[in-house]
């Protein structure tokens, strides 16, 4: 699907609207969502409250992969001092027994919380589609302002819905302006 | 304030009974910057100045966009200075061995154990204020989270690197770490030692991967106007054109091609809340961990139980004590950062540090009960030497610096006069270093009266602790002048302009 893009949509990543605040843009979401559309996403300075649902967005999977994650370095963490303490080099401390647990704690959980805090950073960046150093968005003057005050909806021609004229107009009455076709790079 | 009690005029309010409060006007005009909020019925605005989100842009972007004050340059040379004569010490310190730090025995550990535990308390408020006060939704905190995680990450830095000289032969120092070698020899992982080295390690990784996550957008904000003043940029001479693309590719290298999807803040707020999270237990961990550095040896004055929540108290308390230190010229050095750091901040603030400071009054008192409840002789004959013994005066200015100072805050006054509160914020610094020095220089007396010595300091000693200052103000002056100092996108989070559901935010 990917290789394709490019010459089936005559060369346009999509449509982008601006809008006047968060709450229009908030309601504006709400008809895209209600009008079928996928392939679309909200672009704003501020995760807006109450967004996941106006989008119709499902959870975040964060918590899995970070929870995995933690697990990982958390087991991993213990048997690398039980295989090092009691396997590869046994050294008598206090007479303790070379296995014991208790004192294996503070590094199991340090390393729980090492792969999970790397986990919950690069995982975000990672499904998030990051890092990548240019986007079709970004030859859009008018974009910039998302990261500073501007409120935007872009809706890809990818789409199956994708039609520039209707989802123009369907943007326009929802309450955008500066409707601009983006072309793809 | 009215005679009302609070919950019984919030539920009129909301049922429309009462008029809602003016912002500012229910306080007695005169009285601070109009967040000083008597009734606790209202909540006080946490960004002034009739601001809209694009003024908020443009105040803090400006600050690392536009030449700093007069002030930066003789203070980033001064910093500069002291690190260097910090590394020449350090150099010195390699190239002779650790003898030329008054180390003695029985006193094995000085300063640098001293300043590497100051170093990481300091740190903590960091972390706090960034987890902590995120899971306890703690509006007021974005205001000063970015530039307090930016003091803990140089914190942590000044901290870890004193453990690392002072192992004698530096060379050897990835003994610490559990890496194969021809040997076959492999840590000791029952020693506390380690555990710190894997605790602060953890802390220092998760607490800049914390930082540069929060950072993201807001670089992406920098990134955006780079660009757009490079489109602008035909009266410009070529020198400035290319200053100008270092810094915009610089800024869109950091920012990962952040572009503020909503799809992609959805995971970002997660990730955030997950961080959090699992920073709220590390930083407790961390002191915890680096007192049983002390806790598990078997000296008296130091083998004892209230060591972890002891030090984890007292590295908040000194850590909020040196974000004050840093924010109040700050705040008069930048121009619009009083809009966001309101006086309730400070505060706020100066409430945790009467709070902390009090918990740490507390064990010092709970660790004399306790030698005397023990009837160890060593250990009370440990404590007696601690207050009256030859570092009587450590002693004297620890309780009148870390118990006494931070009461002033009782006083509505003290904790509302930012020239005040920046005094005291030193003291409770000085006091904190005191504290570990006393704690450290109970080694001078042990068991046997025969083996007891007096330790004090060599000039080394003394410049390289005021390196580590020139090398954590370095970095300081750094981030001020070239990254976003504040939360950009979160404190435009808390405004009323970014709710979707308030008139502000465009509701009807």
């Amino acid at each position: 699907m990917a290789g394709l893009k490019k010459k089936s949509h005559g060369g346009t990543w999509g449509v982008l609207a601006e809008f006047e605040s968060p709450a229009a843009v908030y309601h504006a979401a709400e008809q895209v969502r209600d009008a079928g559309y996928s392939k679309w996403d909200v672009y704003a300075p501020i995760p807006i409250h109450g967004m996941d649902e106006a989008m119709g967005l499902k959870g975040s999977k964060m918590a899995w992969i970070v929870g995995t994650f933690a697990a990982m370095g958390a087991s991993g963490g213990f048997l690398l001092q039980w295989w090092t303490s009691a396997v590869a080099y046994p050294i008598v401390v206090n007479d303790k027994p070379f296995g014991a647990w208790e004192q294996f704690t503070p590094v199991t959980f340090e390393l729980g919380v090492l792969f999970a805090g790397i986990s919950a950073v690069f995982g975000m960046l990672a499904i998030n589609g990051l890092p990548r150093w240019n986007h079709p968005l970004f030859s859009s003057e008018r974009f910039l302002s998302a990261s500073d005050d501007g409120f935007f909806i872009g809706i890809e021609s990818k789409d199956a819905k994708f039609n520039s004229d209707a989802t123009s107009k369907l943007l326009e009455k929802a309450g955008g302006f500066n409707i601009e076709m983006v072309e793809d790079q | 304030m009215s005679t009302v009690h609070p919950d019984e005029l919030t539920s009129k309010r909301l049922a429309g009974q009462e008029p809602e409060p003016q912002l500012g006007a229910e306080m007695h005009g005169a009285l601070g910057d109009g967040t000083l909020v008597v009734d606790p019925a209202v909540r006080p605005p946490l960004v002034l100045g009739n601001r809209d989100l694009h003024s908020v842009t443009e105040t803090i972007c400006g600050w690392a966009e536009n030449k700093p004050g007069k002030w930066w340059t003789p203070a980033f040379l001064t910093a500069n200075g002291l690190a260097a004569v910090g590394t020449l010490m350090i150099l010195y310190l390699i190239t002779t061995g650790v003898g030329v730090w008054g180390l003695n025995n029985p006193v094995g550990w000085g300063w640098a154990i001293v300043n590497f535990v100051w170093w990481v308390g300091i740190g903590h408020a960091g972390t706090l204020i960034s987890a902590i006060l995120c899971i306890f939704k703690q509006k007021w905190r974005t205001s000063i989270n970015r530039f307090a995680e930016a003091m803990t990450i140089f914190a942590v830095i000044c901290a870890g690197m004193f453990p690392g000289i002072h192992v004698g032969r530096v060379w050897f120092a990835w003994f610490m770490f559990p890496i194969p070698n021809s040997n076959a020899i492999w840590p000791n992982f029952r020693s506390p030692l380690l555990w710190d080295v894997f605790a602060v390690g953890t802390y220092f990784t998760v607490s800049l991967l914390f930082w540069y996550m929060g950072m993201i957008p807001d670089i992406a904000t920098l990134r955006d106007r780079a660009f757009k003043r490079l489109h602008a940029s035909s009266g410009m001479g070529k020198v400035q054109v290319a200053i100008g693309k270092v810094r915009a590719y610089a800024y869109g290298a950091l920012a990962m091609g952040w572009r503020f999807n909503f799809r992609a803040w959805q995971n970002y707020e997660k990730s955030y809340i997950l961080l959090a999270g699992i920073a709220t237990p590390l930083v407790l961990s961390v002191h915890s961990v680096v007192s049983f550095d002390f806790a598990v040896s078997i000296i008296p004055g130091w083998h004892t139980t209230i060591f972890p929540p002891y030090f984890v108290a007292g590295a908040i308390f000194s850590g909020f004590a040196m974000v004050l230190t840093l924010l109040i010229p700050a705040r008069e050095l930048y121009p619009g950062m009083k809009d966001f750091v309101t006086q309730r901040t400070l505060e706020n603030m100066c409430k945790i540090i009467t709070v902390t400071g009090s918990m740490v009054g507390f064990a010092y008192g709970m660790e004399f009960f306790i030698a005397w409840y023990s009837a160890s002789s060593y250990e009370q004959q440990a404590f007696i030497i601690r207050a009256m013994g030859p570092y009587w005066w450590a002693y004297f200015i620890m309780i009148t610096c870390n118990v006494i100072s931070p009461q002033v805050f009782w006083f509505k006054w003290a904790r509302t006069t930012p020239w005040f509160i920046f005094i005291v914020s030193i003291v409770v610094n000085i006091g904190m270093w005191f504290e570990r020095f006393v704690i450290v220089t109970t080694l001078s007396a042990d068991f046997l009266p025969s083996s007891w010595g007096y330790y004090s300091p060599t000039y080394v000693d003394v410049l390289t602790f005021v390196g580590s200052l020139g090398v954590f103000m370095t970095f300081f002056l750094l981030f001020c002048r070239f990254l976003p100092m504040l939360a950009i996108s979160e404190v435009k989070n808390v405004m009323p302009a970014a709710d979707p559901h308030h008139p502000a935010g465009g509701a009807h």
